[in-house]
């Protein structure tokens, strides 16, 4: 026992030592190198995924209004993110957690992962979205639309009419058109299968991925590749000479291919299948364990305050859960409404999610 | 030791310990049932089966394409020799997000492979092995390559004058010198190949996947940890097993050769079948890891109005066109830098003690310890930043959320690399200078300062090369383990690429552009810097 403890004491100060060393050649990464977390109650952490995104300003003007400075952690991307919240439940690294949508919303509250808090404004958001509405465990913060993305020079070229709805997809006029993200490790993979499970239920989704496979969908892994990589519509895919028309991706990636380019075109490369669309529901919610349980709150109810939602749609991209939030101009513009967004209850996604992932990867993969 | 190992204790064995330890634990009872139960999975045993089936193939294609670049490395001058050499091992030290994008764009469709003849290779077993070669050429090369040019000529020669022809002369003399390097070399890529993790799921499609892929969906995407936590034995006795093969070959190695200096056994190519074999390899080189490297480079160059610094110059700004970063994408480069150089001073401190160490003493303990070293290469990212998480969790070592745990983790891949380089060198050291230096009264402090210190002071400078490198393009566990908001240069390209629009698709190209540049320079100081005796350094 003495012996690990003195290792264990060697190595903290060769660490320190380290740390000294960093510090002396101007090595600053950032406050918490000199902070631990729980250094003072006048910080409050924010955990989240890699997608977290919000305006400097926004935080500054948080921060003036109660005090609390917010540290920001992300660590990978949503699913990953999650399962370390889970892992450390009880010592969570940080006071929130964002980024948890309705295809893992089970498995977080089934964790305990979550204590209760409402958050003040909650009354704006509509019911629909409140998932957890007794509890109010989880506090809804944005919703986002996974659809299929067209590119729209090649059916004007081709003089064909884009797709619109899932039935579309599987026409023969579209064959070997679509490009798809594996379900079982892409969350737009994942949601797009839930579309389908959501249309055609727990008999049919298999037939009509037969259909779709008969027509020639191509899978890959992750969205980077299926949107860089194959996608004709997209700045990478037509560097990369993609011959992938159609892709699914999210709702709002038409504003962002506008936003993102220079010069602005005034019409989007890229348009929305509008009847393929499967929503999510993003949530944050005050970790169990939190040592800033005050400092979390405030952050709960700015996270659905004003200036954070109408931040969002050009950070995130994504839309602000809060109703009657004015959207920035670009982003109503260029952005496409889904007809009837299609969902799955979060209790059922978390039974079948499992069994389903693992049919769609021997029907569709092999 | 004591510090190395207390290193390797706490920042390696406990996490991932800890890590297996709760998924093979449940109720308080340990569930061994679950390794059978796991391993009896058909869909398992696929994946098994071609872990080591696609490893087998890509380093057999590897050492075919490679070991005639070791020896015209090694035999031949020809003109920008040395910038080539650290142009072959840019990508080895490249982080696989970049050069997916890179690859595809030779192998995929509307790539030159495709031009030139309608070949495509993208999701196909293809693309996965010549990656694989790409990455690992020059551990060949630098491997092989290293010991051929210090092996002498004239024993060959010798053996000619003797009556042997060219190939028994080879085959008798320089072969059997050669061989335990050719084996060493073979089992790192092995272990490189065998453990492969980007590469695999960029190019492979969803259809491949390896055992550290599989761990990773385990545990980053179902949370299965039983299964994660089988999974991770499993490659730990196969890569347990590479490695004691590997510390074999290399003692092997050590038996005494007569090395003299590179210098004098290159010359330039003589006779139409040596140029030819120059040309070949120099093809090789240009369409195997030049190209997709200047792919890379033209298209962080070309804008929507032709080419132009457009994307760089947006990496200067916070909001590139609306703004991906809180801080301008460009402070990654200096962030990157900055844990570099704390993960390389970590390496070097423990790297070099646990190099002395193994170099005072000798024994079976001794060297399993080498081994133990070696272990962070083949053990899977995931699973280490995943035991970070749940073990480095109680004061005063809650350093979960401290920006010293993404140097600490890319450490522990540069200590290896350091061992490698400076055990060699340090083992050359005479002995008998230091106990000299002892009897004339020096402390042990003293007589390491004036004695081992000048002696491998170059090797320390390539070893100290080498481990800001790879922390430089370490990928796979800075991603998982929680940072204030300051990503790295590989943590940032993966931002942009996870995103639509033009302007982060130029960006990210241009920030990979700028991590290729910073490797390729390091590296080309490196070989400045080289030790001129360097006794067959390992990478």
């Amino acid at each position: 026992m003495s012996t690990i403890k003195r290792y264990a004491a060697t190595a903290i100060a060769a660490a320190l030592g380290v740390s000294a060393l960093a510090a002396c050649g101007g090595t600053d990464s950032g406050d918490s190198a000199k902070k631990g977390d729980g250094a003072g109650s006048k910080t409050v952490t924010l955990v989240s995924h890699d997608s977290f995104d919000v305006s400097p300003a926004v935080l500054k003007a948080f921060t003036q209004a109660t005090g609390y400075t917010v540290k920001v952690l992300k660590s990978g991307d949503a699913g990953a993110a999650l399962n370390q919240e889970i892992l450390t439940k009880g010592s969570p690294r940080g006071d929130v957690f964002f980024g948890v949508d309705n295809t893992l919303l089970s498995r977080a509250l089934d964790n305990g992962l979550f204590q209760s808090y409402e958050a003040k404004g909650l009354d704006r958001i509509p019911a629909d979205l409140q998932l957890d509405k007794g509890e109010h465990r989880v506090t809804p913060v944005d919703t986002g639309d996974i659809c299929v993305n067209y590119d729209k020079k090649y059916f004007a070229d081709k003089k064909l009419a884009p797709p619109k709805t899932l039935d579309d997809l599987a026409e023969p006029a579209y064959k070997d058109l679509l490009v798809v993200e594996d379900a079982a490790t892409s969350s737009p993979g994942l949601g797009f299968l839930l579309a389908t499970a959501g249309q055609y239920g727990d008999d049919g989704w298999q037939g009509y991925w037969q259909k779709l496979k008969d027509n020639g969908v191509k899978v890959v892994d992750g969205w980077e590749q299926a949107y860089n990589e194959e996608f004709s519509g997209s700045a990478g895919g037509k560097k990369a000479k993609a011959d992938r028309p159609l892709v699914v991706s999210y709702a709002s990636s038409p504003p962002v291919e506008v936003l993102y380019a220079d010069p602005r075109p005034t019409e989007a490369p890229t348009g929305v299948a509008t009847g393929t669309c499967f929503r999510q529901i993003e949530f944050a919610g005050l970790l169990d364990g939190a040592k800033n349980a005050a400092g979390g709150k405030a952050l709960l109810d700015f996270l659905i305050g004003k200036q954070f939602q109408e931040d969002l749609p050009l950070k995130m991209f994504v839309n602000p859960a809060v109703k009657d939030t004015k959207l920035p101009e670009v982003y109503a513009k260029f952005g496409e409404k889904a007809d009837k967004p299609l969902t799955v209850d979060p209790k059922k996604i978390t039974e079948k999610r499992e069994q389903w992932v693992k049919s769609w990867s021997s029907l569709v993969k092999k | 030791m004591a510090v190395p190992l207390a290193f390797f204790a706490l920042f390696f064995a406990y996490p991932v310990v800890a890590i297996v330890g709760r998924g093979l634990k449940s109720g308080g009872s340990w569930q061994f049932g679950r390794i059978g139960e796991v391993l009896g999975d058909p869909d398992i045993g696929g994946v098994l089966w071609f872990t080591t089936w696609q490893a087998v193939a890509s380093t057999a294609l590897t050492l075919l394409l490679a070991l005639p670049a070791a020896y015209v490395f090694a035999r031949f001058d020809f003109p920008g020799k040395q910038l080539l050499r650290a142009v072959v091992t840019v990508p080895f030290v490249l982080p696989t997000v970049v050069v997916g994008s890179a690859f595809l764009a030779v192998l995929g469709r509307g790539g030159l492979l495709d031009e030139l003849w309608g070949v495509r290779l993208d999701t196909s077993v293809w693309a996965i092995l010549l990656a694989h070669v790409f990455f690992n050429y020059a551990v060949v090369v630098r491997t092989v390559g290293g010991l051929w040019s210090q092996l002498d000529p004239r024993q060959e020669e010798a053996a000619r004058v003797l009556g042997a022809g060219r190939f028994a002369a080879w085959r008798r003399v320089t072969l059997p010198a050669l061989a335990p390097s050719v084996a060493a070399a073979a089992l790192m890529v092995f272990l490189f190949t065998f453990t492969s993790f980007g590469v695999v799921q960029i190019l492979g499609g969803p259809s491949f996947s390896t055992l550290e892929v599989e761990i990773y969906r385990q545990t980053a995407q179902f949370l299965d940890l039983p299964t994660a936590a089988v999974l991770t034995l499993v490659q730990f006795a196969a890569v347990g097993a590479i490695l004691a093969l590997h510390a074999w070959t290399v003692r092997r190695r050590e038996s005494a050769l007569r090395l003299v200096d590179p210098a004098r056994t290159a010359r330039r190519p003589r006779g139409a079948g040596q140029w030819a074999l120059l040309g070949g390899v120099l093809a090789t080189v240009l369409v195997l890891i030049l190209l997709p490297l200047a792919v890379l480079i033209e298209r962080s160059f070309d804008g929507p109005d032709g080419y132009g610094f457009r994307y760089y110059r947006a990496l200067q700004s916070a909001d590139g066109g609306g703004g991906t970063f809180l801080v301008p994408p460009l402070e990654a480069v200096w962030n990157s830098l900055q844990y570099a150089i704390v993960a390389t001073l970590i390496a070097l401190a423990v790297g070099g003690l646990a190099a002395a160490a193994l170099t005072r003493r000798a024994g079976r303990l001794v060297r399993g310890f080498d081994a133990l070293l070696m272990l962070p290469l083949g053990v899977s990212a995931v699973t280490v930043g995943f035991g970070f998480l749940i073990t480095l969790n109680q004061p005063p070592l809650d350093l979960r959320t401290s920006w010293i745990l993404v140097p600490l983790a890319q450490a522990l891949v540069g200590v290896p690399f350091v061992v490698r380089t400076m055990l060699p060198v340090l083992r050359a050291v005479d002995g008998r200078l230091r106990e000299a230096a002892a009897v004339l009264g020096a402390s042990p402090l003293r007589a390491w300062r004036e004695v081992d210190l000048p002696m491998v002071r170059r090797a320390l400078l390539v070893a100290a090369g080498f481990a800001f490198a790879v922390s430089l393009g370490e990928f796979g566990a800075t991603v998982f383990i929680a940072r204030p908001d300051n990503p790295t240069l590989p943590v940032a390209v993966a931002r942009l690429l996870g995103r639509a629009g033009d302007l982060n698709y130029g960006q990210a190209m241009a920030l990979s552009t700028i991590l290729m540049v910073v490797c390729a320079v390091s590296l080309l100081v490196l070989e400045r810097i080289r030790p001129d005796r360097s006794v067959s350094g390992e990478f």
